[in-house]
């Protein structure tokens, strides 16, 4: 009998211990599938005049997406300056004045925006300034791309505030300090490579979005001067490049989503070195 | 069973206080002081008189209300919700809650139970009150903060690395950073609230020696769950039981000759 009971439990144990682990590999397995066949796709037509040039007639070979990379950085910026702020503040709000009631609201509110499908908020920027303006712009996607940056950014930098431990408020007020110079020349500070990762990751995860662009910033095969135009971008630049009946624009749909990644990736890698530097917070 | 021997006369009035001290002169006041979080009264009916220039300490069981009576001191309970206080606390005769906070928490200065630095430079740790207080040029700054890490006995371990940061000192090191910087506001009245808790003896030891020379420029009350070094630092000890004040006398008395039988029997170690 006994020696059944143990049988079984080695049976068992070895069942889940394989189970987990092939699950395990199953996840990080897809993040290298994509990467390697991104890589090499992507590597074999990306050259300079891909970074330098603007997209050729369909017919002609050669070309590069110059346009959309610019178009994609200031898009970001856009979204930056659009979301950074009211990201921010809204979490300075949300973790050092809500009372109960409104922290929860808040918090209810942020998660349910941020569960919003992002062609929604298209719709919305769409609805909000393409309509009244009667044209597409970078403008407008910017602004849609800010509004998806809002509930994690209100999130995360209210997490971190809150990670700032009470001993450094404390210490600040015991001093003379006011609630709020102790939170601009204190608490803010201590959180401050904290908040900055949050942006930085919430940044790269918006670079990739797609469906808020298609009614924003729409698509532009040439340069887009200013703010006002209709832009290229990355992301919808392979969208459209990959759903095209021709080989060499599937080529330079593998080179743009190979750039976009890297971009994604040097942004990530850098979030990751501002946190480790983080000093060490005592808790 | 021992605690409720200890309650049995825990209503009396306090023991000792009505015995005068002739030389020093009153610092800090509290009349009647009672402190509540919501609907829990943690200080019943406190009342004492802190005098200046000398060390006070408060011993008790944790939980009896001695760093809350001590918070009181420099309105730092107010900034827990919900909490509500009765009662005066007079500074030099004067009624703290009718004095700007900033003022009062300038004139007395508190260090924590753990080292708190900032997460900044040890320079700009100790320049943080001076600047909140808007005093001081460039050059009389820098005087401050050297005067302070003196008087905090930290000077010449860190004179040559004032730019590094805080949390590159040692723990009793930060301890004594955080009492300069308490001083760099030049305080009347000091409240330690358990310094040495988290130290070793040798760092307590320098903590210690540091309060004794602390005195001749203020006033300094310590709550410690250490009798020992509350016999050994301080002039008056306060004894705290279940948010009162049991008795409060000259150190001495309170460990030769309490009276109260609960004092007596938390100082010999009875329970507590």
């Amino acid at each position: 009998m006994k020696s059944f009971h143990n049988t079984r439990r080695k049976v068992v144990n070895v069942v889940m211990l394989s189970l987990t682990g092939v699950c395990t590999l199953i996840a990080a397995g897809t993040l290298v599938f994509i990467l390697s066949y991104l890589f090499i796709h992507g590597v074999r037509s990306l050259n300079w005049e891909f970074l330098t040039k603007l997209p050729t007639p369909v017919g002609e070979t050669g070309g590069g997406m110059a346009n959309a990379i610019i178009g994609s950085a200031k898009l970001l910026f856009l979204a930056m300056v659009v979301g950074i702020p009211i990201g921010f503040l809204g979490g300075v709000y949300l973790a050092e004045f809500a009372g109960t009631t409104t922290s929860f609201v808040l918090r209810y509110t942020t998660d349910l925006l941020n569960g919003v499908p992002s062609i929604v908020i298209g719709i919305f920027a769409y609805t909000l300034i393409v309509l009244p303006q009667h044209h597409f712009s970078t403008f407008a996607g910017g602004v849609a791309l800010g509004i998806m940056m809002i509930p994690i950014a209100v999130r995360s930098s209210a997490e971190f505030l809150r990670a700032v431990p009470g001993s450094l408020r404390e210490g600040a007020m015991a001093l003379g300090a006011s609630k709020t110079k102790a939170l601009l020349t204190v608490v803010i500070p201590a959180a401050k490579n904290g908040i900055m990762t949050g942006i930085l990751l919430n940044l790269a995860r918006v670079a990739g979005e797609t469906a808020p662009l298609l009614f924003t910033s729409f698509s532009n095969r040439y340069w887009s001067p200013g703010w006002d135009q209709p832009t290229a971008a990355l992301p919808v630049m392979i969208f459209t490049y990959a759903v095209a009946p021709y080989d060499d624009w599937h080529q330079q749909a593998w080179s743009a989503g190979f750039v976009l990644l890297a971009l994604v990736l040097a942004v990530n890698i850098t979030a990751r070195l501002i946190l480790s530097k983080r000093g060490p917070v005592a808790h | 069973m021992r605690t409720n021997t200890a309650l049995r006369n825990l209503d009396m009035p306090m023991a000792g206080y009505d015995k005068p001290e002739s030389r020093a002169a009153c610092k800090i006041s509290a009349t009647n002081l009672n402190f509540y979080y919501g609907s829990f009264q943690a200080l019943h009916g406190i009342s004492i008189d802190v005098y200046a220039n000398r060390v006070t300490a408060f011993i008790g069981p944790s939980g009896c209300g001695k760093s809350t009576f001590l918070r009181t001191l420099n309105r730092m309970n107010e900034t827990v919700r919900s909490s509500r206080l009765e009662g005066k606390v007079r500074l030099d005769g004067e009624d703290i809650h009718e004095l700007e906070v900033s003022e009062v928490r300038r004139r007395v200065g508190m260090v924590f139970q753990k080292s708190n630095p900032f997460p900044k430079s040890i320079f700009e740790n100790v320049a943080y009150g001076p600047r909140v207080n808007g005093y001081g040029s460039k050059s009389a700054l820098r005087d401050t903060v050297e005067q302070s890490l003196r008087r905090a006995a930290l000077w010449e371990g860190v004179k040559g690395k004032l730019h590094d940061s805080a949390y590159s000192l040692s723990g009793g090191q930060q301890q004594r950073l955080c009492i300069a910087r308490a001083l760099a506001v030049d305080p009347e009245v000091l409240l330690l609230d358990e310094p040495c808790s988290a130290l070793d003896p040798i760092a307590t030891a320098k903590i210690e020696d540091l309060i004794f020379r602390l005195k001749d420029s203020c006033t300094i009350v310590i709550v410690t769950h250490n009798m020992q070094q509350a016999a050994r630092v301080a002039d008056y000890t306060g004894f705290f039981l279940l948010g009162r004040l049991i008795e409060f006398d000259s150190t001495t008395s309170i460990f030769k000759a309490p009276a109260r039988k609960e004092t007596e029997d938390y100082v010999t170690g009875r329970f507590g």
